[in-house]
């Protein structure tokens, strides 16, 4: 992993002038990610704020070679170009080594595009495959997903005279990816750099597919003044909400244990998001929360080595 | 000439087209009644005959986004279908045409769910015909083989993904003597692909699929349908090329006996055949009886349509699909329209036939002629649309 001074004099090859909202983690993560790559690499990219914000013709703010196909196959789109690599490169025709990289929000691939991941982790095609988890569908206007975690308010479930914010709790996306035998997942959020870069360097030089859960605050959809995004990034972390782990070849691993465990109220209550739950009748809805993010983390430290 | 005489059916001769063709990248996934050209296809791949990289996909959608990746990387990519297969492909369909890609896929004819049913009509093509794809139909086995390879290059040349389709079961699985081509002569009809901005160019970096908004949108769309527009003369100089090199011409459809007929038929597929066979017996009897076999559906050859048809005094369009629009099937649309602006326009007449794959024969299409004969005699039209051979 490089220093900060190395990577402060590297080319950035996910340049200024995109239309992201100020303070807004998936240009963070964008950036961050390309930053951590040793070879040249191809980008290909789910539909998604990160894409119609970075794009919008005739400017383009990757400087790396950038394919934006539909929102539900960004995985199928890169195991096509990685097939014509495979193809190429056998018969000669291509002689240096690339390296594929998909990003997708949370919609694109926890919900829309699981199938087209789940085939091309199924087929183990080399790729890396970025979701920048925002928590639910930020790009049509913060409607909620299979990420968006239990109590947040979003479009599609608000919180209401009768209704509390989504119902459910969010999928264990890695779990399922682990199931596939990918030989490397991990989860990572914004506001750890150090801690992200390097699972991205690792996950890079991964002889098969690899996936990163990056949890990437979203400002508007979550509800915190712009300058807060690294703080909710790491407070996750900190309140075990988000735990930042690896798993190689199914051998899960923490990448960070918080000193001190906070309660997740520290983090709910940075968000507008979450403000219904702190009304007096929802008490017994916060416990609820903090009961499963204490299960998980539990369930987390018995599977997990440090 | 070194060509060679083998029995194939077309699923085969497309599957050997493809071995000939030996693109870079292929992905597919199974559905009937095409599922035979991706598993003959595979066992060249296990066998080491290709140099082709398989993915076999999880979905037809996949199989889509995955070949559209492959192209954009800068391969020569194919795929091939059916039916829901194209049906669940039809998103994507359209960002292949939009970003120009020059993607080959052979697609076997079959009816759309629902009710479910695998036998041939052309509803799914039809569902696609304004995706911006090339689309050929195919007659025979042979015409499915020779539009494949021709195929390879309209694409190319153009930069726009071409559909060749052939009649489920009734061609895809049926065994014909055709004359293949040797490997070298495939070879050198088809010639390298030089892809012009392509992924894997790593020192030219490109953003392609950007958002393009309301000042680009509209200029890229019409660059498109320029380059259809543009793509008929690609089509006729390869298909020229091509009977010079192989003896087998190829135009934009097949006028069979059609300069002095009064009456004619207008159809696509495998159905032209049979109707051959009825103008050949009409001519004995003394009928002027005459044929259009469409063969390029996309782009639309309308001026030379209307040329073609222009003195026939009645004409019938079998159409091997609905269009549910409470007027027409598709075919009877786009062919009435292109004879509008003629100054004595010929009657025209609509008959929806054979979907699910429902037989047509002899009997029903002369029945057909007998009825342009008396539209001839009366010039009157009794019944512009009818189903035909449906119980009702």
């Amino acid at each position: 992993m490089a220093s900060l001074k190395e990577l402060s004099e590297k080319k950035d090859l996910f340049v200024s002038g995109h239309r992201l909202c100020p303070g807004c983690g998936a240009g963070i993560v964008a950036r961050q990610v390309l930053l951590a790559a040793k070879t040249p690499v191809v980008v290909v990219a789910s539909t998604g704020c990160l894409e119609v914000a970075s794009t919008i013709f005739p400017y383009s703010a990757w400087a790396v070679p950038w394919f934006h196909n539909a929102f539900e196959n960004a995985a199928s789109s890169v195991s096509g170009v990685e097939a014509a690599y495979k193809s190429l490169k056998k018969q000669g025709r291509i002689k240096k080594d690339i390296r594929f990289i998909a990003f997708g929000g949370d919609g694109g691939t926890y919900d829309i595009g699981l199938q087209a991941l789940s085939g091309a982790v199924e087929r183990g095609h080399r790729f890396l495959y970025i979701c920048y988890n925002n928590q639910a569908y930020m790009n049509t206007g913060i409607q909620r997903s299979s990420a968006t975690p239990r109590g947040a308010s979003t479009t599609t479930a608000p919180a209401g005279t009768v209704s509390q914010g989504k119902v459910q709790f969010q999928k264990d996306l890695i779990g399922i990816m682990v199931a596939h035998q990918i030989p490397y997942a991990a989860a990572a959020t914004v506001g750890k750099w150090n801690d992200f870069m390097s699972k991205v360097e690792k996950a890079l030089d991964t002889d098969g597919p690899s996936f990163i859960d990056v949890l990437s605050p979203c400002r508007l959809g979550w509800r915190y003044p712009p300058e807060k995004t690294l703080e909710v990034g790491r407070l996750a972390a900190d309140t075990c909400f988000w735990p930042l782990y690896e798993v190689v070849n199914g051998k899960y691993s923490l990448s960070y244990r918080p000193k001190e465990k906070k309660p997740i109220t520290e983090w709910l209550k940075l968000q507008g998001r979450f403000k219904h739950l702190f009304k007096p009748e929802n008490k017994s809805l916060l416990e609820d929360i903090q009961n499963h993010i204490d299960k998980r983390w539990e369930k987390l430290l018995k599977v997990a080595s440090c | 000439m070194s060509e060679r005489r083998i029995g194939k059916t077309a699923n085969e001769a497309f599957a050997e087209a493809m071995r000939q063709i030996n693109p870079d990248v292929v992905a597919a996934y199974p559905i009937t009644p095409a599922t035979e050209i991706v598993q003959i296809f595979s066992q060249f791949v296990a066998d080491g005959k290709v140099d082709t990289e398989f993915v076999p996909v999880e979905s037809e959608h996949s199989a889509m986004s995955a070949v559209i990746g492959a192209s954009l990387a800068g391969a020569r990519a194919m795929t091939a279908t059916s039916s829901q297969g194209l049906a669940l492909m039809w998103e994507v369909l359209n960002i292949a045409s939009g970003l120009r890609l020059p993607i080959i896929m052979p697609m076997v004819n079959r009816s759309l769910s629902a009710p479910i049913n695998i036998h041939c009509d052309h509803s799914d093509s039809m569902g696609a015909r304004d995706t911006g794809w090339i689309q050929i139909f195919s007659e025979s086995v042979q015409e499915s083989y020779d539009n494949l390879l021709q195929a390879v290059r309209i694409a190319e040349e153009m930069f726009l993904p071409v559909m060749v389709t052939t009649d489920g079961f009734i061609l895809s699985h049926c065994l014909e003597l055709i004359e293949s081509l040797s490997d070298k002569e495939v070879k050198e009809f088809i010639g390298k692909y030089q892809p012009k901005n392509f992924l894997l160019d790593i020192e030219h970096p490109i953003t392609i699929g950007a958002l393009d908004l309301q000042d680009y949108y509209f200029e890229h769309k019409r660059q498109e349908a320029e380059a259809m527009i543009k793509s008929k003369e690609v089509i006729l100089k390869v298909g020229e090329e091509f009977g010079e090199k192989f003896g087998r011409n190829y135009r934009f459809f097949e006028d069979y006996k059609i300069s002095d007929s009064e009456v004619a038929i207008v159809v696509m597929g495998s159905t032209a055949g049979t109707a051959k066979t009825v103008v050949d017996q009409l001519r004995e009897e003394g009928i002027k009886a005459g044929l259009l076999k469409l063969r390029v559906f996309r782009p639309f050859p309308a001026k030379e349509l209307k040329e073609v048809l222009k003195n026939v005094k009645a004409i019938a369009i079998l159409d091997r699909s609905d269009s549910f629009n409470a007027v027409s099937g598709p075919l009877f649309s786009e062919i009435r329209n292109v004879l509008y602006d003629l100054e004595e326009r010929p009657k025209i007449v609509d008959y929806i036939y054979g979907l699910g794959g429902r037989d047509i024969g002899l009997k029903e299409i002369r029945g057909i002629y007998q009825e342009l004969e008396e539209i001839k005699k009366t010039n009157k039209i009794k019944t512009l649309v009818q189903y035909l051979g449906v119980r009702e």
